[in-house]
């Protein structure tokens, strides 16, 4: 499935983007990580999180078509 | 969601200004059911990183999962606590170091719960919410800030 993904701060830089597409072929986050790992270089040594419709996912959750996948570096509000 | 209201837009672009401050105290005055009023006002600091010093932080937000995740640490600061009032803001865009970004603002009819719940709120907000940080340096390079 095509998913669409957002990525914010240092991941969007690392990105070059805020937004991508991805073909994804999994069901799980874990899944999900693997795959966006490939593709930002980094990534895979950083801390992040993952938020499925705007609430953070553990890696277990389920990926369905159409969700709104986030990729979301440390917090710093405040 | 716990109620049906819609969330708040709590981001203003660029520094929480003083006069929004003394505004937002002044328009409590007719509430005269309120005993006390607590505030936390987060500022820049200019820290200074390998050598370096912050001059600003350029904020930005994931802002519909913000404004959601502002909502619900609201809603649940009113379930636990006697609240009168609350009122959260928080800044998008450039603040420079010493300008205020995030300004909490709780009332009650005594002491106590207007003290536990400002923490409470800004404890939540710090590792709730996604909002993330571009420390700009003076010579323009940056940094990633990180909530400890």
């Amino acid at each position: 499935m095509k998913l669409n993904v957002k990525y914010f701060g240092m991941i969007a830089e690392w990105a070059g983007s805020e937004n991508g597409q991805l073909d994804f072929s999994g069901t799980s986050v874990a899944e999900l990580r693997c795959e966006i790992e490939k593709r930002i270089p980094g990534l895979n040594s950083a801390s992040y999180q993952i938020a499925v419709n705007h609430v953070v996912a553990a890696n277990e959750a389920i990926i369905t078509l159409g969700d709104e996948i986030a990729i979301l570096p440390p917090f710093a509000g405040g | 969601m716990s109620t049906e209201k819609k969330p708040k837009n709590v981001f203003v672009q660029g520094p929480i200004t003083p006069e929004k401050i003394a505004t937002s105290i002044a328009h409590h005055q007719v509430k005269t059911n309120i005993g006390g009023h607590d505030i936390f006002l987060g500022q820049v600091r200019a820290d200074e990183i390998d050598g370096k010093t912050v001059s600003a932080i350029d904020y930005t937000a994931y802002e519909e999962m913000a404004n959601q995740t502002f909502h619900e640490i609201r809603e649940a600061a009113f379930e636990k606590f006697d609240l009168t009032c609350m009122h959260i803001y928080h800044s998008l865009g450039r603040v420079n170091a010493g300008e205020i970004c995030l300004f909490v603002f709780t009332s009650s009819a005594h002491r106590k719960d207007c003290f536990e719940a400002t923490r409470y709120l800004v404890e939540e907000i710090k590792t709730k919410v996604p909002v993330f940080g571009k420390e700009v340096f003076e010579d323009g390079s940056h940094t990633w800030k990180e909530n400890k």
